[in-house]
């Protein structure tokens, strides 16, 4: 019985090890374990064994079968793994075949721009709004300072637009959107109104008809030309980089004063000088001032208690210099090969 | 404004600085210079050369071998020039020199032209003569300079001296940006004054004296001002025994430098003057001047008039003209007529320099269609005090330059002035605006450079008078500004304002416009931007009816020209512009959308603002067909909280698009936009020869339903039943029409439906389609019985059956 038991066992073993088919190692599994497999016979002949030497050989049976069992577990996952090898060797693909891309779209650029001014002034407490593009000459023009014979009236090449009233036109500024704001009569002020405005231009590679400015009013007790200078500093930092100077020089625009212009160092060189600040090292970007005394008046705000800043800047002219773009008719075309760029 | 610097020097003796230096400076106290340019730039090494002798070139008919001292030294130069001859007195550029340019007097080069000794024609040269254009100039600058040739220097000319200087070369032109509130620095003066304060230097302007002989002005002439409203001040000289010549050379080079044209002394002073003073004049010959009178009136509607560059002027009634006892003589302020003007032979001149309306002659300049320098300087607003002073410096240098004799006293027409300007002096208001503490002795320090004069009133407090030169001083906050401005504004500290926080935002149309990007372009579609005013031929192209409202537009009365002449009232043309820009260009699968406002006239002719409607417009062609474009339009409207279903109606009635692919877009029974493929005819208009697709949102119909507050409705705990149906349906019945009654009579139990199959063919009869759903039904509470859906099912089929829909088995 014993040689019996162990005559079988050897064999098992070094069949099972040997196998190499999922379907051989079952087929092994049913005629060694199964119901009429030749362990199970070897157990039924138990009877014949002397009661005595019946647990001892029960023993040894059972911890053949425990061996074997385990080793037809092992095989098993050895032939698992083989084939699942064979299978992946079989599923190599070439990993520089082409992408295939659910192609996004793209931002304008001009969007691109407007979307990074926007996020900086509002993380700064500034609420974005907008106002009328087609406007009355009093909140493009008087309510401003610009009165009635104001040369600056001419110098902007102001669209009209036919009416009864003879006084609508297409706002030449996001300026006239500050008089909004201001006659709401809600202080203080931080806004930022970006939006299109119309300038009587011939089309060509630096002047369009129809173009963008972001403008910004702030309303306050105690609002200086310090904060002016500190505001505008953070916001070009943020825009253009850490590294970005600022430099004011005195200008005139007649809704601030004192005005001026703001230039950044060239975000190109450094301010080293280059052919994009024409060697200058430094890029004019936008126009600011203090409200003058006269605007707040006109809008029922007392000069003597509120002061206030206000500046703008053209959108197009930021996003023109941020991407390098040369020729401003390419932002009003379209050309699907130029959008995907941004 | 271009001048030299040498001229700004003349004012301010005692200014040292660079280049960079006083165009640095200059900018940062707001006389912003644009940009400067060295007179000298590339000339190098030229000197005055004599020619000693002159002889035939050898081999080369026309060349000629000079001689040339050049001042303890002679050199040979081989030339081709025509017109040197012995003695002459020349430029020499020196081997190893540079010049500006070629004698051809085209572009200059950026780096000039480097002059190397060597051979013509195998006879030695070492150097070059030069001609005004080798030197970067040109003769309507150097009127002497000869045509074709080098040019020649007077007798006086030292030998070996800088050539360069004798030219006044060495010097350089500033290009200044004046705002138009500072209409005093549109002169030499103006600006001079700005740089003596801003380099703490004394500024010394020309000592003007009323010269003149012992006759009467009024014996000569007398003059009427008609409209002084138009005219406030007109001043009056005459200067008799004229002698017409050349201007001083520093006279000529000056205006060289500005820009100005030397043509002779009279001419010359009057245009000096006006630079200098920024006070146009004019001369006319007192002989042409019809009873020694000047009147100042309006001209007639109607008349006609020729100016001295011969054209004949319509005028009206609104420009101002210079009359003689008989005719008109001058379009005052813009330009002289032909019947007075100064010739060779004037003998007695007449000087006008007059205060004219600034708005008037802008106006008139642009109705005439004549701007010219004097108008250019009028339309500003001149300061009425500038005239007196400016006529009487006209007068001095015609007198110092032995142009002719000066007649005495001053013609002076002038309505009543006003005092001097004084505003209160606010130390502190000006600091708390600047945010800085300035000292106050400082600021009275810095307005005294300005001329600002502090005075004490009766009550002893501190005043400024304002000098009259000065229009644009008028309240603290200008005050301020030239505190600043000489302070320093990079000294100004930077701080942030203080005050209340407030909360940053968008506003929520601005948000939701910020999710129709995101989902656009989440599907493909990249933004595009269009103009808002196009042709109204547009409509023809889009096949719109003559009488329809869309052809109702907001007119631009001064147009580009037609193409830019009215404002939108449909997004479309844009798109299709745009789309088709693409096509032509052979770019495949083009996706763009736009974001812009379309103008809707209330009433015509406008009297109100006109309605800026926000328009999502969304075109492609190339891959995708009409459900593409309804996808993108529903992922929208979900990703904007519209969860509910919206409804298409065909019948949009759209001209532009195709007759059977068009549906209106409506939510909630609302019409909220349109989408459709485009109709052939509108594509063979645009030529875009692919299938086009095309849908507009109307933001401000959309708007009111969306919304980003999300609530968790829980997730399903209980199992789901579908049951698919089957269907043979008359073809007219549209798939819209099945889902409604499915949604309706689904009732809660339904969850979702899906069309999963739709067939036309041989194996349905005529006029049929098959059409399969599967629909899903699931209970919050429980899990369904079959019980639970058969009921339902039945009401959808039963509704299904009644709209004449078979249920295939």
């Amino acid at each position: 019985m014993k040689e019996k038991l162990e005559q079988i066992r050897e064999r098992a073993l070094s069949q099972i090890k040997n196998c190499d088919s999922a379907d051989k190692l079952n087929e092994l599994k049913v005629s060694i374990l199964g119901k009429k497999g030749e362990l199970t016979d070897l157990l039924k002949a138990m009877r014949d064994v002397a009661p005595e030497e019946r647990p001892k050989v029960g023993q040894m049976v059972n911890e053949a079968r425990a061996e074997i069992e385990k080793v037809l577990e092992e095989s098993r996952a050895r032939i698992e793994k083989a084939v699942r090898e064979a299978k992946m060797k079989a599923e190599v693909i070439d990993v520089t075949l082409p992408a295939s891309r659910a192609e996004l779209g793209h931002r304008h650029p001009n969007t691109i721009a407007l979307e990074e001014v926007e996020r900086i002034f509002v993380g700064m407490g500034y609420e974005v709004v907008e106002g009328p593009e087609v406007e009355k000459d009093y909140y493009n023009f008087e309510a401003l300072n610009i009165p009635a014979d104001h040369p600056a009236k001419d110098e902007q090449d102001t669209f009209y637009v036919a009416s009864a009233t003879g006084d609508i036109l297409l706002r030449t500024q996001t300026s006239g959107v500050q008089v909004h704001e201001m006659e709401k009569g809600r202080l203080p002020i931080r806004m930022i109104a970006p939006g299109r405005v119309f300038r009587s231009d011939e089309v060509d590679a630096t002047h369009s008809p129809s173009f963008h400015q972001i403008e910004g009013l702030v309303i306050d007790k105690h609002i200086t030309f310090a904060d002016l200078k500190g505001t505008l500093a953070e916001f070009a930092k943020a825009l253009f980089g850490e590294e970005t100077k600022v430099k004011f020089r005195p200008h005139h625009f007649p809704f601030t004063e004192p005005s001026a212009e703001m230039d950044v160092t060239c975000f190109k060189c450094g301010g080293k000088g280059c052919r994009f600040c024409k060697g200058s090292g430094w890029i004019e970007i936008l126009g600011c001032g203090m409200v003058h005394p006269h605007v707040l008046e006109m809008s029922n705000i007392d000069p003597e208690e509120y002061t206030g800043f206000a500046f703008g800047m053209g959108l197009e002219r930021i996003a023109l210099l941020k991407y390098e773009i040369d020729d401003m008719r390419l932002l009003y075309e379209n050309d699907i090969r130029f959008l995907r760029q941004f | 404004m271009n001048t030299a610097l040498s001229w700004i020097k003349a004012y301010v003796p005692e200014l040292e600085c660079t280049d960079q230096e006083y165009c640095d400076a200059m900018t940062l106290s707001g006389t912003k210079v644009e940009g400067f340019e060295r007179r000298d730039k590339n000339l190098e090494k030229i000197v005055v050369g004599q020619i000693l002798s002159i002889e035939r070139h050898p081999d080369a008919d026309k060349l000629i071998v000079c001689q040339v001292d050049i001042g303890g030294e002679t050199i040979q130069i081989v030339t081709g020039a025509p017109n040197v001859k012995t003695g002459d007195k020349v430029p020499v550029v020196l081997d190893g020199g540079k010049v500006a340019g070629g004698h051809d007097g085209g572009p200059l080069p950026e780096e000039g032209i480097r002059i190397k000794a060597g051979k013509l024609r195998g006879v030695p040269s070492n150097g070059m003569m030069c001609s005004i254009e080798e030197l970067g100039s040109d003769r309507n600058m150097y009127p002497e300079a000869p045509e074709n040739g080098i040019y020649i220097f007077g007798e006086d000319a030292r030998v070996g001296a800088d050539a360069v200087e004798l030219l006044g070369l060495h010097d350089t032109v500033f290009e200044y940006e004046i705002t138009s509130n500072r209409v005093d620095c549109y002169s030499v003066l103006g600006v001079a004054r700005e740089a003596a304060a801003t380099f703490r230097k004394p500024f010394v302007p020309p000592a003007v004296k009323e010269t003149g002989n012992g006759e009467d002005v009024h014996d000569y002439i007398s003059v009427e001002v008609r409209d002084p409203d138009l005219c406030p001040r007109y001043c009056a000289r005459v200067c008799k025994n004229i002698k017409i010549g050349p201007s001083p050379k520093w006279m000529q080079r000056r205006l060289a430098a500005s820009g100005i044209r030397p043509i002779n002394n009279l001419v010359d002073i009057t245009n000096y003057v006006m630079e200098e003073y920024g006070q146009p004049m004019h001369a006319f010959d007192l002989d042409t001047i019809a009873g020694h009178k000047i009147i100042v009136r309006r001209a007639k509607d109607g008349d006609e008039f020729q100016t001295l560059d011969g054209q004949m002027r319509k005028l009206d009634s609104e420009v101002l003209m210079i009359c003689d006892a008989e005719k008109e003589v001058a379009i005052g302020g813009i330009m002289g007529g032909e019947n007075s003007k100064i010739t060779d032979k004037v003998q007695t001149v007449l000087f006008e320099a007059a205060i004219f309306n600034g708005p008037n002659i802008r106006k008139s300049a642009k109705r005439i269609g004549l701007r010219t320098d004097s108008s250019g300087k009028f339309e500003k607003g001149l300061e009425t005090h500038n005239a007196l002073d400016a006529i009487n410096r006209a007068c001095q240098l015609i007198e110092e330059l032995g142009c002719g004799e000066v007649v005495g006293g001053v013609v002076d027409v002038a309505q009543p002035m006003a005092g001097k300007k004084v505003l209160p002096f606010r130390p502190e208001k000006y600091n708390a605006l600047l945010g800085t503490d300035i000292e106050e002795t400082d600021m009275l320090e810095m307005f005294a450079r300005l001329e600002i004069e502090a005075v004490k009133n009766q009550e002893g407090a501190t005043e400024l008078a304002i000098p009259y030169f000065r229009q644009d001083l008028n309240c603290d906050a200008d005050m301020a500004e030239e505190a600043a401005r000489f302070y320093g504004y990079d000294k100004i500290p930077t701080t942030l304002p203080s005050g209340e926080a407030t909360a940053g935002k968008l506003s929520y149309k601005l948000r939701i416009e910020q999710k129709a990007r995101d989902i656009a372009e989440y599907c493909g579609f990249s933004q595009g931007m269009n103009y808002s005013f196009e042709s109204p031929k547009v409509f023809d192209k889009l096949l719109i009816p003559a009488e329809d409202k869309l052809r109702r537009t907001v007119t631009i009365s001064n147009p580009l020209g037609e193409d830019f002449s009215v404002m939108r009232t449909i997004s479309l043309h844009g798109m299709l512009t745009s789309l088709a820009t693409n096509y032509n260009r052979r770019n495949k699968n083009v996706r763009l959308y736009e974001l812009g406002n379309i103008y809707l006239p209330g009433g015509l002719p406008l009297e109100e603002l006109p309605e800026e409607r926000m328009q999502l417009t969304l075109g492609f062609y190339g891959e995708g067909d009409f459900f593409t474009m309804k996808g993108v339009v529903e992922e929208f409207f979900i990703s904007t909280g519209m969860k509910k279903k919206p409804a298409y109606d065909p019948n949009a009635g759209k001209p532009f698009l195709h007759p059977g692919r068009q549906a209106l877009i409506q939510y909630e029974g609302t019409t909220v936009g349109y989408l459709g493929e485009v109709h052939p005819e509108v594509l063979d208009n645009y030529e875009i020869g692919a299938k086009a697709y095309v849908a507009v949102l109307d933001m401000p119909e959309v708007i009111p339903f969306t919304t980003f507050d999300r609530k968790y409705e829980g997730i399903a705990k209980y199992p789901a039943v579908t049951r698919d149906i089957s269907m043979v349906v008359p073809k007219e019945i549209l798939a819209g029409d099945i889902e409604k009654v499915i949604a309706q009579r689904g009732g809660k139990l339904l969850e979702s439906y899906q069309l999963f199959d739709i067939y036309e063919g041989a194996q349905i009869k005529a006029g049929y389609k098959s059409v399969a759903y599967s629909i899903t039904f699931r209970a919050k509470d429980r899990t369904l019985e079959d019980n639970d859906v058969n009921a339902v099912m039945k009401k959808i089929l039963n509704g299904l059956e009644q709209m004449g829909i078979e249920l295939r088995q």
